[in-house]
Formats: structure tokens, sequence, C-alpha cells
């Protein structure tokens, strides 16, 4: 086990008056693939939202106790969100390419920390898409639309994307939901590659791809942290009954 | 044949009658003007006609060139003042305030086109014409000032289009990039500004119609000496101050050179429209 990256402690989030998330207490390991379980509405999507403080946007929100990455307060006054968003990278259920050029869409967070040199830029396309195995089949095509890419496709390149920011963690909030089985067998294949160098939070409401690709796996229900254990542990010997229940489709 | 299924051909028949005589009109306009003002186009010579520098009717003489120019450079004065402020508020409002401060200004925006044009040029003879007359001299009555009532005119155009193509972006493309460390305002550059900009540029070319075609306003303030202005602070005709100027006592081959006039306006605003038409149904890439 490594040492703790982030550490939720009787963290709650509202929206309005309404708790989305309710006292959760969890600890993420470094280098490990946290998996995030949970029905729809359950908070997996805000949980990770408070992170980079995407909630943020959402007016008339806020959070409350404490939520620690690298054992400093995310919404302590003074953090630089923007800061904070480039060590979260971010991957969404239905991938958002830019409607701008591959390359253009890679180089985006590099462009904007203000980046210019024009080989480091070329370099780092290169790199982050060897890594999501997508450099084969766009190298040649890096200045077309990357709204012409297929979904995998898409979803990959804003993985790619993520890595250029050269984050620490990598958060995907339901990366495979649109996506076909052979798409999601390579985005899985990704992540476990990646592991090596960042701690990835993987929120999914396929409950197999957390058996498949998660070490250790947290289930939420209705904003409540329910339990977090071992994969292993949560799918083979659950301690609570409403995880058994939803691990074996009796709902969700 | 059932009473229900007669009533229903009957009720199709009256609508299919309305819409039709919706673009009959249309076209019985565009046929009335331009068979009344083409023939003096010819007959006194295309290139005289655009490109005369006189505009003496009495005396047969009829270039439009002073109008033609004098309505170009009010509608790009217009467009320089309108443009930066419209989007400029339209930004605001759709990326750095709170909806309810955009519900609630939006629709008194846009309540700005529901002003009469004369009550805009009221204000500006009142206000505006005296204030440059005074400070920067020249007869008060120019192009700037044209250009000023003209600007504040397009902007609810402006920005209540803007707005809505602002807000026609996909919420996922705006927060793909703050989760990307962007700051706002780079991504209101960099994503929303591209990604909506079909539908600003059609919000400008729309604004560049209403003030091309606006007339009363124009009338008031501009001046209207049929010349072709040395400066900002010189009098302007625009071509349709030339017409509602002059109509009212035309007749013979004066009033043939205005339906002219009419035709060059029209001929104009049909490509601006066709522009905007264009460029609204192109998606980006």
């Amino acid at each position: 086990m490594g040492k703790t990256v982030i550490r939720a402690k009787n963290f709650s989030h509202f929206f309005g008056s309404v708790p989305a998330l309710k006292n959760i207490n969890l600890d993420i390991f470094q280098n490990e693939i946290f998996g995030i379980i949970g029905p729809a509405g359950s908070g997996k999507s805000t949980f990770l939202r408070a992170l980079n403080r995407l909630n943020d946007l959402i007016p008339n929100s806020w959070p409350e106790g404490i939520l620690e990455i690298g054992g400093r307060d995310v919404y302590a006054p003074g953090t630089s969100v923007v800061e904070l968003r480039r060590r979260l990278g971010m991957v969404f259920a239905t991938p958002v390419p830019l409607p701008r050029s591959i390359f253009e869409n890679i180089v985006f967070g590099a462009r904007m920390a203000g980046e210019k040199n024009r080989g480091r830029l070329t370099e780092l396309v290169a790199d982050c898409l060897k890594k999501t195995a997508l450099w084969e089949e766009v190298m040649d095509r890096l200045e077309t639309s990357a709204l012409k890419l297929s979904g995998g496709q898409q979803q990959r390149l804003c993985l790619a994307r993520i890595l250029a920011l050269r984050p620490e963690f990598i958060m995907l909030d339901e990366p495979t939901s649109g996506l076909d089985p052979i798409s999601t067998m390579k985005i899985e294949e990704t992540l476990r590659k990646l592991q090596a160098e960042y701690t990835i939070i993987l929120v999914t409401n396929n409950t197999k791809q957390a058996a498949r690709v998660a070490d250790r796996t947290a289930f939420f229900l209705n904003g409540e942290l329910i339990e977090v254990d071992t994969t292993e542990r949560i799918f083979s010997a659950p301690s609570d009954q409403r995880t058994n229940d939803y691990i074996s489709g009796k709902f969700g | 044949m059932t009473r229900l299924e007669r009533n229903e051909k009957l009720t199709r028949l009256a609508l299919l009658l309305v819409a039709f005589s919706a673009v009959s009109i249309l076209l019985v306009i565009t046929i009335f003007i331009f068979s009344e003002g083409t023939p003096v186009m010819f007959r006194y010579g295309l290139q005289k006609f655009l490109f005369g520098l006189d505009w003496f009717p009495l005396e047969k003489s009829y270039g439009l060139l002073p109008m033609i120019i004098g309505s170009l450079f009010v509608t790009a004065g217009a467009l320089i003042i309108g443009i930066p402020f419209g989007l400029a508020c339209a930004i605001v409002l759709t990326e750095f305030s709170s909806k309810r401060l955009r519900r609630l200004l939006k629709p008194i925006i846009e309540l700005l086109a529901g002003i009469p044009s004369v009550v805009y040029g009221f204000m500006g003879v009142v206000i505006l014409v005296p204030f440059i007359r005074d400070n920067l001299g020249g007869p008060g009555l120019s192009v700037l000032a044209a250009s000023i009532i003209l600007g504040i005119m397009i902007l609810p155009t402006v920005i209540s289009i803007s707005i809505d193509s602002l807000e026609a972006v996909p919420r996922s493309y705006r927060e793909g990039s703050i989760a990307l460390g962007a700051t706002r305002w780079q991504t209101t550059r960099m994503v929303m500004f591209p990604a909506a900009k079909s539908g600003i540029i059609a919000s400008i070319i729309l604004g560049m119609g209403r003030a091309i075609g606006e007339t009363m306003a124009v009338i008031m303030i501009a001046g209207n000496a049929a010349i072709i202005p040395r400066s900002l602070l010189d009098p302007v005709r625009t071509l349709t101050s030339n017409i509602a100027l002059e109509m009212g006592y035309a007749a013979g081959e004066h009033r043939e050179a205005l339906f002219a006039t009419g035709v060059i306006l029209f001929i104009i605003i049909m490509v601006l429209n066709t522009i905007a038409n264009l460029t609204s149904k192109r998606r980006t890439p």
C-alpha cells in the first residue's frame, strides 16, 4: 500500500440545501487505480468534480469538511484552481474533443500554460499519443479535426490530452459508458500501463469494469460512502448488504 | 369525402394561401422596384450612375457614388462601435455573470430594438449633435453622429443573437476546457468563441443589415449633404436618406432615379442576408 495522496475527512458537498455528498471519509493511495461504483445520482461524479473544483462552476453549491490532496486542502483560500486542475486531469463520460485539430487538442493545456516552442509541442503530442496507443492510428492526420475521430479514438484523445498536462492524477468519469467493448478494452489496457506513473480514480457504472481494473473500490449510494476495500474483497465478500445487492445486480 | 376531411383540405388551402401571399408581396415589391428603377440606370449609363459624383436631380445629373460611400461609411462606423460593445456585452452576460442577471438583462437589451428609430434620432439631435459641434467642431450633423447612434441601434441585434449562439455551445466544451486548466477568459477566447463563430458572424451581418437600412434616425443626424465626406465630422447622405428625402417631390426621371437608388440598396441588403444565411448554416469544424 502506497502513501495517502488524497484524503477526505467528513467531506460533504451541497447543491442548494441538498447534500450530494454526505460525510465522506476515504483515503486514496499513490499509484493505485481507485474505482468508484454506485448507481446514478450516488455522488460519484460530484466527488470527482469536488477534487478538481469543477463544482465551483455550479452556482449555489458549496463544500463542507476537508478534502486534501498531497496534504493540502483543496478548498483552502488562496489555492490556485487552474494549477489544481492541471494536477488532476479529468476524462468525461462523453468524449469532449474541442472543435479543433487533433494536434491542437493535445497541446491545448500546454498552450494555455504559455508553451510556444513548436518542437517541444510536437514532441509532447507524439509522446502522449503513443502512451494512449493512438499514435499509429492518427500520426498521418494530426491536422484534421478531432471531431472526425471515432468515439473510442476521441476518448483516447481526451486521455492523451490529459497526459499532456503532466498531471499527478487521472480522473475518469464513466469513460467507457458510450464505447464498444473493443474501445473499452483499449482504454482499460492503457489505464493499467499508466498506473506506474499516475494515481488513477475511475468512476464507473459498470461494476465489472471496476472488478477488472481497480485495485481498491468504493461503493457510493445516495451521496454516502457505503464501503471501501480492496476490489477483491468488495466483489467477493462485501461487508455491507447493500454493496452485495448492488454488485449482484439486485438494484442499480 | 367526410365533412372533417373537407375541412382539413380547406384549412390547408387557406394556410397555403396566406403563406404564399407573404412571399408574393416580396416578389411584387422586387419586381416593382426593379422595373421602375433599372431602365433609368441603363438610359443614364450604369457607370455614370454608380460612380458619378454629382447628384443634382433637377439638372438631370444622377451620380450615386456619394450616397453609396455614405452608406458604407456610416454602416462601417456603426459596426466599429457596435461590434466591440455588443460582443463584450454578450461575453460578460454569458460567461461572467449569473443566469439570473442574464435573464433580467437580456429582455431589457432586446427592448432597445423596440424603441422607434425616430426616438434615437431625436436623442441624437438633442444630445449628440450639439456635443460633437461644441467639442469636436464641424456642423455636428455628421458621419460620427450617425455612426454612434446606429452603433447603439444595432446593439440589441448583435448582443441577443451572440448570446444565443454562445449559449448553444455544448456545456461539455466549456467544462472540458476548464478541466484542462484553462481560465474562464482562455476558455471564452479559445473554445467558446470559435464554437459560436457562425452565430456571432450572423449577428454582425444582421446588425449590418439594420444599420444600412436605417433611415429616419440617419436623416435626423447625418446632415444629408450629397457629397463624399472628407472627415468624420462632415455631413453625409446615405442611400436610404436619399430616397426618403426626395421621394415626396420627385417626378419623372428623378423619381426613377430614386427607385434605382432602391435597387442598389436592395442588392446590397440581399447580398448581406445571403451571406448571413450561409454562415449561420455552416457548422464549425
